[in-house]
């Protein structure tokens, strides 16, 4: 180190005494730029254990850093060849990693987290000159997550076969990852693809690839097997590439919404899972109650942490109308520390956006906000003059109708909302299309609770925000997406069901979903005409079946009916065509009945689920006898088919209150709890085969979780489903828990999976249903669980009433609960 | 100095509603000094800024005239003169804050700072029963006295603990007040001892009753509790510093005291304040750390910046 007297006098240690002002406090990027060099400062994929660059020509791209502008290193485009070769490459590896020991793969992620650790310091320098983010947080965010995420799931690979009996991997996976946080997010999917046996086909984003591609080269050194993860570089429409290859078995997504939805419609029907962690625009709840000195740390968190690109930034401040001036002359006071700068200076809080498009889009909004008349405070602090930075933002006077307020700006800007009472706190907490996370500030234990539990994003953070950690999952509820990525909870995206082979439906690639689903109700048949047989002449009584939503029996909108055939073709029955307006009313039913049916005791859900198998017992023989009139199976099978949705009640009627949720062992201080909420109003289309069974195995899971259903029951054989609603009102089922709406089984599925406010379309039908199912759904980003076509035997336990119900029964909220009051004595 | 704190009416609405977060608190505590470094010639600087905010301390029970002369000349010269030199600062004449000793022993500080040419500094002295204010009150308020009249400029209280923990804060207002008063011209220190207040809620009330009461400074702990200066602790009094501030204009000092020995955790507690508080309390005036063996530390590290070399304990002059 130089000694004294070569400073610039105004640096000098004694003008400096008098100021105390910061200096620049540069880690070191030598290494980093070593790195590069043994590499040409050219790059090319990473493919079957090796670098790999193509023969033929390839577009390049130059990585830059962000906070200097300073050109990084080219890498390549790739095209569908390179995604045939890195595809082929971990299905060839798929064959021997998915057979290993678990314990060997185990040796291996535990491996990787060693060497992770072991070049720690090298990656989080090139990804903070990469991103753009500082180094304080890839030095103690992104890498020690990273690292942490490996030990983890090292941990799953070991406890596969008692932990995920019953489940098995999915094949090979592609993971697409955004730029926010690039070894992180990448990390998430890694893990647990690998630990379940699954080989992986990573694209990193555009803009930062440079730590995927260091990580793959630390994953050969670690002695993973070649194949079994790969990374390819090249733009977006090459993801979509990569996704599209009939060879990936599951898609892993993180990013925006938009490209989720275009990821789900293009993988619609293909037989491909995809779990899709999407945009945010979480809540930040302050109570008045609340700690507003931390409380303003908190923000800092939720929405200056890696410049607010972080999906689940606390980005709506919302705050009780009487501490909001106080809190927001707090955030002012705050906002005059912070310290932007150069990504490798230890000792800033913001540095660099990811790119001058992102900032432009952030400044955007910003305007818009201006324009409305908003007020936009932006801290008088000093901006790097080269690089591509924005200040932390603070925007009042805002309300509901802001586009500030409604969509995600995924930059270090924050809205202020006031207001009155804790339900409109959650209210206003809810009042948007996503739902990835949230915060709740106050003292109150109670209230803190209570708040938690009623926000409707898959992780809740009491008194802190943006805490992370392999053993949660982290996910979200709505437009936020599906699956988690994290914990027991994030395994499930990266199996299926041992019993179960993947679908490759061949002939739905050029069916029309514009055109599913249209009708034309059915006309009145006389001689197909069976009317029941009694001992006398005189005619039995003409039962009328009507929908059943809201806890009533309905008539159907259009007032039309469909008649029911056995299958000589006689007519059994007549039931009522439900139309859209069916469908809505019932969803509307549906949605009132869910939030009082999710909050009874479990053991009263027990008790009443219990009781339907009691009732279902005494009609045992009436019923039967239906099934064989309606579908001709003999007797003794329809007896053995009402006995086994007795059994099935029962079985779902246990779980009533054995499957909450856990408590997670995350590196947290305190409480992180698990909890499996429902997932909403669900929608059902029961298979043909087994009417009752079929029916009972699929309403039974979800109802017992909470969830409210509109069942389309077999379209051939509705009538025991319509049975069914007299075991509901005999057996005190809430009205709305349960709607039961018969007809055109497409036209019913149409207008379900466009309904916005159904949560979940679960469909056991056709290969090309299914894909309009899952193409639907992208709209409002509903879970979707289809058959693709593809029949299960329902009397089986494994395939009628396996852990996947369960799963897709629940979705998963983590609310984190840190603890302590004791310091001292 | 700055105007001093002339208190306020006891108002027990200031410490009612009051809500501590203590994780959050700690979580900002534990990001303060990885958010913030000071390298080269800044964190030279720095820890030139830390010495001068020492409150060089002993307070042991075998001190004699000679230790405590041995203190007040280091007080006076605490960087090696090499060194000062080296870095073109003579003319910050750096010395430290304060010397604080026992009442005892004021007159041997009196005697030694004006051997060595130091009568600018201040000298300090704990009073009324130190450590735990378990004697009478009237003898609490002679302590003072005597100290003052000793030729302390500065008294250390402690606070009454058994009032504070069973809630008579009105009670621990009244009796800081008469310290007050008994402290005259000297500035009065109001020690919390925070590590045997139980929770933070304690810690924010104990400091707003001592400033509402006239306390020059708030201290955390005399050094001989469980817990002494820990960043939590610290963090929840200047947010009460501040509150005290907007509420009055009043600006009130801090000292942290008690396990502060490392350069880097210095220039931690100087960040907090620079970050919590302003620029304005970064200085001798409104921050104080009671500290005995870092000063060492800070000139160990002043000696690598100047030479860049690692010094061997035998070269410093010890204090």
């Amino acid at each position: 180190m130089a000694a004294t007297g070569v400073a610039p006098q105004h640096n000098s240690v004694s003008n400096l005494f008098e100021s105390l002002s910061y200096g620049p406090a540069p880690e070191a990027d030598n290494v980093a730029k070593a790195w590069l060099e043994d590499h040409q400062r050219d790059f090319g994929h990473f493919i079957d254990g090796k670098w790999y660059k193509p023969a033929g020509e390839r577009k390049k791209y130059t990585t830059k850093s962000p906070a200097t502008g300073e050109e990084l290193t080219a890498t390549i485009q790739g095209n569908e060849e390179d995604v045939e070769t890195a595809v082929s490459a971990a299905r060839q590896a798929f064959k021997s990693w998915s057979t290993l020991a678990p314990h060997v793969r185990a040796r291996h992620l535990y491996s990787i987290a060693r060497h992770v650790q072991k070049h720690q310091r090298l990656i989080s320098v090139i990804e903070a000159i990469d991103n753009g983010k500082p180094i304080r947080e890839t030095r103690d965010a992104d890498i020690p997550l990273v690292v942490r995420h490996f030990y983890h799931h090292a941990g799953w690979a070991q406890l596969m076969e008692t932990e995920m009996r019953g489940w098995k991997p999915v094949g090979v996976v592609a993971a697409i990852v955004p730029w926010n946080f690039p070894l992180m997010l990448l990390t998430w999917k890694v893990c647990p693809a690998l630990a379940m046996g699954n080989t992986v086909v990573l694209k990193p984003a555009t803009y930062t690839r440079l730590s995927a591609l260091l990580f793959a080269e630390i994953c050969a050194e670690a002695g993973l097997p070649p194949g079994v993860f790969n990374v390819v570089t090249g733009n977006g429409a090459f993801g979509g590439q990569l996704a599209g290859h009939p060879d990936v078995d599951k898609v892993a997504f993180t990013g925006s919404t938009e490209v989720g939805q275009v990821l789900r419609r293009s993988t619609a029907g293909s037989g491909k899972k995809i779990s899709l962690e999407l945009g945010g625009k979480s809540p930040v709840v302050v109570f008045d109650t609340a700690d507003l000195d931390s409380t303003v740390e908190g923000v800092v968190d939720a929405i200056w942490f890696n410049q607010g690109q972080v999906c689940s930034a606390g980005s709506r401040l919302l705050v009780q109308e009487s501490v909001i001036d106080k809190l927001v002359s707090k955030l002012k006071e705050r906002m005059s520390h912070l310290r932007l700068g150069d990504s490798l200076d230890k000792a800033i809080d913001m540095a660099a956006i990811v790119d001058e498009s992102q900032k432009r889009s952030i400044d955007e909004y910003v305007q818009s906000a201006r324009q409305e008349g908003a007020e936009v405070h932006q801290a008088n602090i000093s901006i790097p003059c080269r690089g591509c930075f924005y200040p932390p933002t603070l925007i009042t006077g805002v309300q509901t109708v802001s586009r500030v307020v409604v969509e995600e700006i995924f930059g270090p800007v924050l809205v202020v909302l006031p207001f009155r009472t804790a339900k409109e706190a959650i209210s206003l907490a809810n009042n948007t299309q996503y739902g990835l996370g949230g915060s709740v500030w106050t003292e109150n234990i109670s209230l803190a609770m209570e708040v938690a539990l009623n926000i409707k994003a898959g992780a809740i953070w009491i008194n802190s925000h943006n805490v992370f950690d392999a053993a949660a999952g982290f996910g979200g509820y709505k437009q936020s997406g599906y699956g988690r990525d994290g914990g027991k909870e994030g395994l499930y995206e990266y199996v299926r069901p041992s019993w179960e082979e993947r679908a490759r439906p061949s002939d739905v690639e050029n069916f029309n979903v514009k055109t599913f689903g249209n009708t034309l109700p059915p006309r009145p048949s006389v001689t197909d005409n069976s009317p029941a047989a009694t001992e006398t002449d005189t005619p039995s009584i003409d039962r009328t079946y009507k929908l059943y939503y809201g806890g009533a029996q309905k008539r159907p909108d259009g007032q039309y009916s469909r008649p029911i055939r056995n299958p000589d073709g006689k007519v059994v029955g007549l039931v009522g065509e439900s139309n859209r307006k069916d469908v809505r009313n019932a969803v509307e039913a549906a949605h009132k009945a869910a939030p009082g049916w999710g909050k009874r005791a479990a053991h009263n859900r027990a008790q009443i689920v219990y009781y339907m198998a009691e009732n279902l017992e005494v009609r045992r023989d009436e019923i039967a006898g239906r099934i064989t009139s309606m579908c001709g199976k003999s007797i003794d099978d329809s007896r053995l088919e009402v006995d086994q949705a007795i059994q099935r009640l029962f079985y779902w009627g246990a779980y009533c209150d054995k499957y909450g949720g856990t408590v997670q062992e995350t590196t947290l201080y305190g409480a992180t709890v698990k909890i499996h909420e429902s997932v909403g109003v669900i929608g059902i289309a029961c298979p043909d085969d087994f009417p009752l069974l079929g029916f009972v195995s699929l309403f039974a899971p979800a109802v017992i979780r909470g969830n409210a259903v509109i069942v389309v029951p077999s379209e051939k054989y509705p009538l025991v489903a319509l049975d069914f609603y007299q075991v509901f009102d005999t057996s005190d089922l809430p009205g709305g828990v349960v709607n039961i709406l018969t007809g055109d089984r497409d036209h019913l599925v149409k207008y379900l999976s466009e309904h916005q406010d159904v949560q979940a379309m679960w469909y056991f039908g056709t290969a090309e249903g299914s894909k309009f199912v899952e193409h639907a759904s992208a709209e409002n980003l509903k879970r979707t669980w289809v058959n693709y076509g593809v029949k299960r035997n329902w009397s089986d336990v494994e395939q009628g009433q396996g852990e996947e119900f369960l799963y897709q029964s629940v979705q998963v909220k983590n609310i984190w609960i840190p603890m302590g009051d004791i310091f001292a004595n | 100095m700055a105007a001093r704190n002339p208190g306020v009416e006891y108002d027990e609405s200031w410490i009612q509603n009051i809500y501590i977060n203590l994780p959050a608190v700690k979580r900002r505590a534990e990001t303060l000094g990885t958010r913030r470094t000071v390298k080269k010639q800044w964190q030279a600087a720095w820890l030139l800024r830390a010495v001068t905010c020492i409150d060089l301390t002993t307070l042991a029970g075998d001190d004699t005239p000679s230790n405590v002369e041995r203190l007040c000349y280091k007080a006076k010269h605490p960087i090696r003169g090499d060194l000062v030199k080296a870095l073109d600062i003579k003319d910050k004449d750096i010395t430290t804050g304060a010397v604080c000793v026992y009442p005892s022993r004021v007159a041997d500080c009196v005697k030694a700072l004006k051997a060595c040419n130091g009568t600018n500094i201040p000298i300090a002295s704990v009073a009324t029963g130190f450590p735990t204010g378990q004697t009478p009150l009237k003898t609490r308020l002679d302590e003072i006295k005597q100290a003052v009249s000793s030729g302390a400029r500065e008294i250390d209280i402690v606070i009454n603990r058994t009032y504070a923990l069973t809630g008579d804060w009105k009670g621990v207002y009244n009796e800081v007040r008469l310290m007050r008063e008994a402290c005259g011209e000297a500035h009065l220190k109001t020690i919390l001892a925070t590590g045997e207040l139980g929770s933070m809620v304690n810690v924010y009330k104990a400091s707003m009753v001592c400033m509402m009461a006239g306390a020059d400074f708030i201290k955390t702990s005399t050094g001989k509790e469980g817990v002494n200066a820990i960043l939590p602790v610290g963090l929840v009094m200047v947010r009460a510093i501040r509150e005290y501030h907007h509420r009055t204009a009043h600006k009130v000092g801090f000292k942290p005291a008690g396990g502060i020995r490392s350069a880097k955790d210095a220039c931690t507690w100087l960040s907090m304040m620079k970050e919590e508080l302003g620029d304005e309390w970064t200085k001798p005036n409104l921050f104080r750390i009671g500290a005995s063996s870092l000063l060492g530390d800070i000139e160990r590290q002043i000696f690598h910046y100047v030479t860049g070399r690692y010094a061997a304990a035998h070269e410093l002059p010890m204090a």
